[in-house]
């Protein structure tokens, strides 16, 4: 599954050499070096820097092979035979320098070793390498800075392994080797402690040391795991593949593991941020709301005090309320009374269990989820420009682009591992466009960073789309073939010149025109975008304009080109495809389409409402206009996510009847009549669809705590009590109902998924390989082409003015997951990011006489916010981010529900606040605060 | 930076910046002036710490994070090439910064021998503590040791008291017409007045064709004089059938103890190998040249800019770009990929060789890489024939070579003389002899690396290929001459202590090798077997030159003097 970073058009002819190989005859092909060769025929090698998937480096010189006729021995991780060659890997001479060299090393590291496995102390004892024969050099101290990693270098080998794996890999630059000769020096910066220094602790270098110099932090990795499970992160859209290390069911650590959307790297909260699952204030038994506790708006939870609000009840209990509940207000005030949030979180086959529940159970189509919050308008404009809601290309296609054009998204921050394959990429010559009100840490490495103005997107890209059109830039045959409704596109752009909008933007004409041209004629064009796009009142509009860009130029339907909205969480692809969407049925069949309708009924044996369902603000509103009176909510947090919280947060309290499944008492839960305790996801099994359109499988590793129970057990258990005859007995049965309407993944099976953990749709049909680039020949249109919808300039709902002159952006934390309620109870996570911040350029933080880490209070026309400022120049001056995952200052408190009229997705990237100095931080709850590794990162050495 | 927030449950840390240090605005303003217009590519890191070391005595943690992001280059990548050479002085929050005024005194064999460690041991306590005293890895100037450089003004046969008024006089800098009155010293109206540029104008004009002025140099038998040997004329032709762009890197990094002939060249004749670049640049089709200078010769550096200045303001000829780079101090960067990789701002570690330079060189792209002498020679050869040069030499051998003799001699200095020539000849006819009270005990024939043969051995031919039966070879011709009052033990303990300073650190048989062998090899009697087990592996592994001849002087103790450590 490794794919190597090598453009696909350069792919030669496999030549071979015939070389000897320890007096073996030997045919191998030309661009194996000697050690793989070596491997191959099973040839032991020693070696200590090689590490396969990584660049060899050919500096330890345990590998070393005499090639008669050479002077020199030579490193056969570094070295590709030609014909004829004569390789020795086993003469005395070679066995000499490869003891030596491991001699060495050994007689640098302490006799005690800070891991299991060291590949040191394995070849030393494969080749037969004594008790090292020389002195030890003078030890550097520990390094326990960092609350994931510890830092041994007394066992470090210089092998650079880790310099690699954080530079070459992830391109996060923070590791260097520094000083020379015996002083040289694996250093974080500029040789700042580790956990003082840029490091985001991706944990690549710990993955990749060979000798425990760099391990995870608190000896986890010391003790033998029972077993390994494979699965997949479950964090966000990029669907990295991991191997949790499990012993007495905790998870000790996580790796990684070589999937396709991955190759073996992860970043913090995939490798670190999983003792969540363990955390005590995990559900374990069924709560029922105590009668006399009535629900407000007006709270902060406390997990640790659910007894004020809850009392513990039997499963029979808890499902009967929950199920009566639900079924005497359909039965008392209708179908339409009733709403469903399924998640993102969970897995398809829960997903579509949860919407045919809603659909067959409730009886209406309300039912909705976080796609609503984050990709809504993309997927809306997708799905009138294209007809398909999914991404053309997948992330680690950006290889094969000449240029990659990033707007409206932090993929360091939200998506890491995509990140990485967009940095490798740039640092292979391919040409970055990074576009973005904020500068984010891809700016670096981006041959034009175009920090525009906020809520001016359409400006830019229609200044873009003029250029094309003006300087004839555009792809006629491609227009005239494959698109409709050019003309109109082309005569709206005609009053977009760059430089009329340079002003609006902040973009200057001439950048404006040479970003354009670069877009346009590059051999192939990769635009990927986030929420910095859709989370507008012009999101669907900004959409528009990026898939007219891809349409004008002909820069869609071949590898290296194409458009792809980095999705969110790890499952709201494959949440959306299985119809947790209010106005499609699953794989995007339109509720208000006759045929689909039909397919349902008829899959399903039931009578079907036929008109599209409520969207979450809009299932928020009708609750608190009592049009909406009960809610079965799984897995989502709306009580935090949702835009204008407040309201949300009284919306929901006037529910007549609220059940809740999570894992955690989050702030939805606490307005729950019922709360049922559900699985984390190592707690169970089943399939998540990433950005990349792959369908991939989690395992079970672990067994869930107290009385928690899987999702997909609870779903079947409403269901029956509600009047569904369901027999599920395993999601495998759900997968297979999900291939008989939904066409896109009607070729996956369960079994194929097992053996391989991924498989890409489409894949109509069982043997599919699934397709990585779509719309190669046509689109997925009624007539197979696409269409250009124009925009115009719309300005944000809420304007600064003089009394809220400042725009508020949210958005999220590497370290924290959506609202927090997993990140911040992860020791690690929660100990690098503990507090809540706003953060805002220094200099206007001078101007409101503030320090760097002072407090701030943030106020908008709708709720007040108080908080840390972190001085960040990244940050556009006029503007605060807030990240709204800490419930002590929940950033959607402030912002604005107005929605999008398309997508009706809220505008959480912009609305006016009034910012001031000062304000009491609200003090924390019973998590968060970094509280979890307070105690031992305080013994731990702190520079 | 971080604030403690005290709260009524546990102590919190609130980051009030990003992740990591923090650009302080004013050192960045301070670095974006220094460097002005200048271009940010990363391949000029090294010209851009100069600028900051030069400017403010040295590169304190805020200017490198500021150097970072106006490069837009991760800290990391600043601060380990920062450290990795010897005329950076980092100082982090806490340290002291160095004091205004350095004194380096050269501790390698030359000028060990001539007692700079004497001098070592009285500078600190007559400067007193606002100059700092460093030794320092060879400095080229080894016929006028002992040597001490005093800020960059070089202060030859250096006391303590001539050091000390240099130091009370602020002397710092060794200024371009203290060179420009070197006698014999050629500029550049001088050199067009003597018929210079004239082979270039002719070749460039079109009165020559590359082909035979390439086949001219093979037949003239010059090889590469930085040491390897490698026949020019063929290097020529190697790097003329690869595709363009090519490139061009002229190797002034002459840091091999004991040599000093390019520098000699350079201060009395800097236009002779400038002209036999322009040459080769037209010869192999290169539009582009660097030339890499080492930082330890300033003086010069400022005859190469005024020199290099005068050659384009009014050029014979249309001639190749020239740029000039500064070294910063480190040895290793005369090893042709580490100063490629110097060039480019990085880590001077060597490239893993194939591919070779002459196919993937500076920047990718196949280079030209040349010695400075080798170039030096290109005009007289042409004009003279290439019998005239390989007419010379002696004991079969053919050509001439610049043997920077010192050490126990009455002439010490730069001796151009026939290869082939044995020590004992090089002494007497070019030397004076040796100094009085002095017997010819041994010598080392190619500097550092090149092993130490006895007085027995004085009558080989000295060249390339003739010594490598000895386990010895010549190099860059650096002959330095012991005699009885010296020890081979001591001399090969004091290039192995120059090895482990200077191995770049990348590969384990030279990093750590060194290391260890120093160690082992401070005992009275040697742990000898180990030794050359050590050094088999050192010689065998070592991914370059410094650390495959490392174990050379070891061994020729063991194998030449062996009762000074049985």
């Amino acid at each position: 599954m490794h794919q190597p970073l090598t453009p696909s058009g350069s792919e030669k002819i496999a030549a071979t050499v015939t070389f000897t190989l320890n007096g073996q005859s030997v045919v191998a092909p030309a661009d194996q070096t000697i050690i793989q060769i070596a491997d191959d025929h099973g040839i032991e090698v020693p070696r200590l820097c090689y590490m396969e998937g990584m660049r060899a480096d050919g500096n330890c010189r345990t590998c070393m092979v005499e090639i008669k006729g050479e002077r020199v021995l030579a490193a056969s991780c570094c070295r590709y035979p030609k014909d004829g060659m004569e390789v020795t890997t086993n003469s005395p001479r070679a066995v000499t320098s490869q003891k030596m060299s491991l001699e060495l090393l050994l007689s640098d590291i302490p006799e005690t070793s800070y891991t299991l496995d060291s590949e040191l102390d394995l070849w030393a004892t494969k080749m037969r390498v004594g008790k090292p024969r020389f002195h030890a050099r003078p030890q550097p101290v520990e390094d326990l800075s960092h609350p994931a990693m510890a830092v041994h270098l007394d066992a470090c080998i210089q092998c650079k392994r880790c310099v690699r794996a954080c530079r070459e890999e992830q391109v996060n630059d923070v590791i260097g080797y520094a000083f020379r000769g015996g002083h040289s020096k694996i250093v974080f910066d500029l040789d700042d402690p580790m956990g003082d220094s840029t490091c985001v602790a991706c944990g690549e270098c710990v993955q990749a040391c060979p000798t425990g110099a760099l391990m995870p932090a608190r000896d986890v990795a010391m003790v033998v795991p029972d077993k390994t499970v494979d699965s997949v992160c479950p964090y966000c859209g990029v669907g990295c593949q991991l191997t949790y290390n499990v012993k007495d069911n905790r998870i000790l650590y996580v790796q990684g593991k070589d999937g396709p959307a991955n190759s073996s790297r992860l970043c913090v909260k995939g490798r670190y941020g999983f003792d969540y699952v363990q955390h005590r204030h995990r559900l374990t038994k069924p709560l029922i709301r105590k009668k006399d506790v009535p629900k407000h708006k007006d709270f902060t939870v406390d997990p640790e005090k659910w007894h004020e609000v809850f009392r513990e009840a039997t499963w029979e209990e808890a499902l009967d309320f929950a199920a009566t509940g639900l079924r005497d207000i359909r039965d008392t005030y209708g179908k339409r009374a009733l709403a469903g949030f399924g998640s993102a979180k969970g897995t398809n086959e829960e997903a579509y269990l949860f919407q045919k529940l809603v659909r067959t159970g409730f009886g209406s189509n309300n039912v909705d989820h976080c796609t609503r919050l984050c990709h809504a308008s993309s997927v809306a404009a997708l799905m009138e420009g294209i007809n398909s809601g999914a991404v053309s290309n997948q992330v680690r296609d950006v290889v094969n682009a000449e240029v990659i054009f990033v707007i409206g998204a932090n993929p360091t921050v939200n998506h890491p591992v995509a990140a990485t394959w967009i940095k490798n990429a740039a640092k292979a010559g391919v040409k970055l466009i990074v576009a973005d009100p904020r500068r984010g840490d891809l700016a670096r490495h981006a041959t034009y960073n175009l920090q525009f103005n906020a809520d001016t997107d359409v400006a830019l890209l229609n200044a873009m789309l003029h250029v094309i059109v003006e300087e004839g830039l555009v792809d006629e045959t491609f227009v005239q073939d494959r698109t409709s409704g050019y003309a109109a596109l082309a005569d709206n752009v005609k009053k977009f010149s760059p430089e009329a909008m340079a002003p609006i933007c902040g973009i200057d004409a001439q950048t404006i025109r040479e970003v354009a041209r670069l877009y346009a004629t590059s051999k192939g064009s990769m635009i990927l975008w986030g929420m910095g796009i859709s989370q507008h009142v012009h999101g669907t509009d900004n959409a528009r304009c990026l898939i007219a860009l891809a349409l004008a130029t002909g820069q869609i339907g071949k590898p290296g080109s194409g458009l792809h909205p980095l999705r969110g969480q790890n499952n709201v692809q494959g949440a959306s495809d299985s119809g947790l969407i209010p106005m499609f049925y699953p794989d995007y069949q339109r509720v208000n389409t006759p045929e689909a309708r039909a397919r349902f009924e008829k899959l399903w044996k039931i009578e079907l409402d036929p008109d599209p369902g409520l969207t979450v603000v809009e299932i928020m509103n009708a609750a608190k206009r009592h049009e909406i009176r009960g809610m079965y909510i799984m897995g989502e947090n709306p009580a935090m996510s949702d835009p204008d919280v407040d309201h949300a947060r009284a919306a929901m309290a006037a529910l007549d009847h609220v059940v809740v499944q999570d894992i955690f008492l989050t702030e939805t839960a606490y307005l729950a009549d019922v709360v049922l305790p559900a699985t984390a996801w190592p707690e169970k099994v089943g399939t998540v669809t990433n950005t990349d359109r792959m369908v991939q499988l989690g395992r079970k590793a672990i067994e869930p705590p107290g009385d928690a129970r899987e999702d997909f057990w609870l779903i079947v258990q409403l269901a029956r009590r509600i009047g569904l005859d369901w027999d599920y007995s395993h999601p495998r049965d759900v997968f297979n109902e999900m291939r008989l309407c939904m066409d896109s993944i009607a070729g996956i099976t369960w079994e194929r998924l097992e053996q391989q953990s991924s498989v890409t749709y489409p894949c109509v049909k069982e043997g599919d390989p699934g397709d990585p680039v779509v719309f190669i020949e046509n689109f997925p249109t009624a007539s197979g082409r696409a269409k250009f919808v124009p925009a115009d300039l719309i300005s944000a709902a809420e304007r600064p003015d003089a009394d809220y002159p400042m725009v508020l952006i949210t958005g999220r934390q590497l370290e924290h997951w959506h609202t927090g309620s997993m990140t911040r109870r992860a020791g690690a996570l929660d100990y690098i990011e503990p507090e809540p911040v706003a953060s805002i350029h220094p200099l206007d933080l001078d101007s409101l006489g503030v320090a760097a880490g002072g407090t701030l209070t943030i106020e908008s026309r709708r709720g007040s916010i108080s908080l840390y400022a972190r001085a960040d120049d990244g940050t556009p001056r006029g503007a605060v981010f807030v990240p709204f995952c800490f419930y002590e200052a929940a950033a959607n408190l402030l912002t604005n529900p107005v929605l999008d009229p398309f997508g009706k997705i809220p505008e959480f990237k912009y609305c006016a606040v009034k910012v001031t100095p000062g304000g009491e931080v609200p003090e924390r709850m019973s998590f968060g605060g970094g509280s979890i590794l307070a105690e031992t990162m305080s013994t731990a050495t702190r520079t | 930076m971080t604030v403690e927030i005290p709260s009524k449950r546990k102590r919190s840390r609130v980051r009030g910046t990003p992740k990591g240090r923090a650009v302080d605005p004013k050192a960045r303003e301070e670095v974006r002036s220094l460097l002005g217009d200048a271009a940010r590519r990363r391949d000029l890191l090294i010209e851009h710490l100069h600028k900051i070391q030069d400017r403010f005595g040295c590169l304190s943690a805020a200017h490198l994070v500021g150097l970072a992001a106006e490069m837009k280059m991760a800290m990391a990548e600043v601060y380990e090439v920062a450290t990795f050479y010897h005329h950076f002085d980092v100082v982090k929050e806490g340290d002291a910064a160095p004091p205004a005024i350095t004194v380096r005194v050269c501790d390698s064999i030359a000028c060990d021998l001539a007692g700079s460690h004497e001098l070592l041991k009285k500078l600190p306590a007559l400067l007193g503590q606002d100059v700092r005293v460093l030794h320092a890895p060879c400095v080229g100037r080894c016929e006028t040791a002992p040597v001490a450089v005093v800020g960059q003004n070089p202060v030859p046969f250096a006391t303590a008291e001539k050091v000390a008024s240099l130091v009370t006089a602020k002397a710092l800098t060794h200024s371009v017409t203290d060179i420009a009155i070197t006698p014999g010293h050629i500029d550049y109206v001088a050199y067009r007045a003597a018929r210079g540029y004239r082979l270039a104008a002719s070749c460039v004009g079109g009165s020559r064709s590359p082909a035979d002025i390439i086949e001219l140099m093979e037949n003239s038998g010059l090889r590469g004089l930085g040491g390897a040997g490698f026949p020019a004329g063929r290097k020529w032709k190697i790097v003329a059938a690869e595709p363009a762009p090519r490139l061009m890197a002229i190797n002034i990094d002459e840091g091999e103890p004991g040599t000093f002939k390019d520098r000699y060249y350079l201060e009395r004749d800097p236009h002779r190998f400038l002209e036999g670049a322009i040459v080769a640049a037209w010869a192999v089709g290169i539009d582009t040249v660097y030339i890499y200078l080492r930082d330890e010769y300033h003086g010069c550096r400022a005859i190469l800019e005024r020199e290099l200045a005068a050659l384009q303001a009014d050029p014979p000829c249309r001639i190749p770009q020239f740029h000039l780079r500064r070294g910063a101090g480190a040895y290793i960067c005369g090893e042709e990929s580490a100063m490629i990789e110097s060039i480019e701002g990085k880590r001077g570690e060597p490239r893993l060789r194939p591919p070779y330079v002459a196919q993937v060189g500076l920047f990718g792209r196949p280079t030209l890489e040349h010695n400075m002498e080798t170039l030096h020679w290109v005009r007289e050869i042409v004009e003279r024939g290439p019998e005239w040069f390989a007419g010379h030499g002696r004991n079969g051998r053919k050509g001439l070579r610049s043997f920077s003799v010192s050490g126990r001699v009455k002439k010490p200095g730069v001796h151009l003389a026939p290869a082939g020539i044995t020590l004992q000849e090089l002494i007497d006819e070019y030397c004076g002899g040796m100094l009085e009270g002095h017997t010819l005990y041994g010598y080392l024939p190619g500097g550092a690396s090149g092993g130490i043969l006895p007085a027995s051995m004085a009558n080989v031919p000295l060249d390339f290929d003739t010594l490598n039966q000895y386990g010895c070879f010549i190099g860059s011709a650096a002959v330095v001459v012991l005699s009885d009052k010296d020890t081979a033990t001591a001399a090969a303990r004091n290039v192995m202590k120059f090895f482990a300073d200077e191995s770049c650190g990348q590969c384990t048989p030279c990093r750590v090798g060194t290391e260890k062998a120093l160690h082992l090899m401070k005992d009275r009697r040697w742990d000898q077997p180990l030794l050359k087990e050590l050094s088999q592996a050192m010689m065998d592994a070592s991914i370059c030159g410094l650390g495959q001849a490392a174990p050379n002087p070891m061994l020729s103790v063991m194998k030449y003097f062996p009762t000074e450590v049985d």
